[in-house]
């Protein structure tokens, strides 16, 4: 037996032979706890909206993400964000809590290696290509919109 | 004579292990085996400022412990040989630094301990040193910040990841003495079988330890029967059950003397998914409890082969397989004479 097939026959006895996870519980926590970050997001935007009447809807949102980034980023200094994110997985990584997180955890971990070489130029190894693709999209549908 | 059947060293003057110690953190003192291990730290900071630096403290502690422990002075071991995950085998380089002894770093991944043992007797047995230290370790922060995510990163692990055991382990192996003999090292081959998940360590390097165990089996004409015990370093469940496959696929049944460490070092419910794994996680179990029963008479005849996933986070990211490779000895109890 050759060594491809021999590798490829290894690899899908080992694909079979990895417990499968089941999907259902994941996704269920992963739902509501997004669902309950995203509402109180909500909370805090109808707040603001109500404390304070002369702010425009648009700074709302912005106030808004600003204190759940900030909420984010808190816990992951205290170091409770990983234990939920553990357990609610996308659903805390795909509301902005998600990435407060990724920004936050590096520039911790990284600190011992110096301010600069450490701390700043580490922050973005999680968020970067976030960031990027993000702008690549944005470019794209922008180019879409120009043409059409 | 030597002899020497292709890759199986018998040692005629059977080098023995005069002095053992293991040193954990907190997570791994709560495991199964707390009781057994030397030393349980309470803190997994070691008093140090950064875990790279608590992982060389760590380190420190395991070879002065194995020398206390072996009644000699530091001024008696001639060589120094360790090894560890971190790039550059800084915790060993380091720690070798506060003392004054010639070292050899090694690296084997998670094999080190089982290296180390192997090169070690070999010296020994030799003849060029009367006395030598052998060590590993391993930080779970240390390895998880150098190959996977930042500890505060809210990410899921897959559920055939293993978590890395924070501790070291240290043996003194010397000609004269008393304790456990190492009667044969087999070394062995980098085996690849293609497996390029690197959350599945596992699975990459069950076929090098089939290897290796199959040639030990054959090199020294024993079958698993006349071991009481067959150890393997950080399979962890999933790669133990491959081995136990692959070894009968060629044959070779492995029955209930076949153990694997990073099996039985957590318990179940401590959330480390397929088990341990790391350098730290054979040592500390051969250095505890398993040397406590050889030394007892309660094991007679033991294989120590630990395995390691010779890869770095640069070939993982350019596509490259994990290769396996794992290094076998075979150690003799206190009362077979």
């Amino acid at each position: 037996m050759d060594e491809i097939e021999r590798n490829k026959r290894y690899n899908s006895y080992v694909e079979a032979k990895i417990a499968k996870t089941h999907a259902w519980p994941s996704l269920f926590n992963a739902f509501w706890v997004g669902g309950l970050i995203c509402t109180l997001g909500q909370v805090f935007n109808d707040l603001i909206l109500y404390i304070f009447p002369n702010v425009s809807t648009q700074s709302a949102w912005a106030y808004t993400l600003i204190i759940l980034i900030f909420l984010a980023s808190f816990l992951t200094g205290i170091g409770v964000f990983d234990k939920i994110g553990a357990f609610a997985g996308a659903g805390t990584i795909v509301p902005i809590t998600g990435f407060s997180n990724s920004i936050t955890s590096p520039a911790i971990e990284f600190k011992n290696e110096g301010i600069i070489f450490g701390m700043c130029a580490k922050m973005f190894i999680i968020a970067g290509p976030v960031i990027v693709s993000g702008t690549v999209a944005s470019m794209i549908v922008g180019l879409i919109y120009l043409i059409f | 004579m030597k002899k020497e059947e292709k890759q199986t060293i018998f040692f005629n003057n059977k080098p023995y292990i005069i002095g053992y110690y293991s040193i954990v953190g907190p997570k791994e003192g709560k495991g199964t085996l707390g009781e057994y291990f030397s030393e349980v730290s309470d803190d997994d900071f070691f008093g140090q400022k950064t875990y790279e630096k608590a992982e060389r403290t760590m380190l420190e502690k395991a070879l002065k412990g194995a020398v206390d422990n072996a009644g000699v002075s530091y001024d008696d071991i001639k060589l120094f040989l360790s090894g560890d995950l971190l790039n550059q085998i800084i915790s060993s380089s380091y720690a070798a630094r506060t003392i004054n002894i010639p070292y050899v770093g090694v690296f084997g991944a998670c094999s080190t301990m089982a290296e180390s043992l192997a090169l070690g007797s070999c010296l020994v047995d030799g003849g060029h040193f009367e006395t030598v230290a052998c060590a590993t370790s391993s930080h779970f922060s240390t390895a998880e910040r150098q190959f996977r995510f930042p500890l505060e990163l809210g990410n899921q692990r897959p559920p055939t990841a293993q978590w890395t055991v924070t501790g070291s382990g240290a043996d003194i192996i010397s000609s004269k003495g008393k304790g456990p003999r190492i009667i044969s090292a087999t070394f062995g081959k980098v085996v690849d079988f293609g497996i390029s998940d690197v959350n599945n360590m596992g699975a990459a390097m069950a076929p090098a330890a089939c290897d290796t165990l199959l040639t030990l089996f054959k090199d020294t004409k024993t079958k698993p029967e006349d071991y009481d015990l067959i150890l393997s370093g950080d399979l962890g469940k999933l790669g133990s059950e491959i081995l136990i496959d692959l070894m009968e696929y060629h044959g070779v049944k492995l029955g209930l003397n076949y153990k694997d460490c990073g099996q039985i070092i957590f318990k179940r419910n401590q959330n480390v998914l397929m088990g341990g794994s790391g350098c730290g996680c054979s040592a500390t179990v051969l250095n505890s409890i398993i040397m406590k029963k050889l030394i007892s008479g309660e094991y007679k005849k033991v294989i120590f082969m630990a395995t390691g996933a010779l890869l770095s986070t640069l070939s993982c990211q350019q596509g490259d397989t994990v290769p396996g490779i794992a290094h076998a000895i075979v150690i003799e109890g206190d009362n077979n004479e």
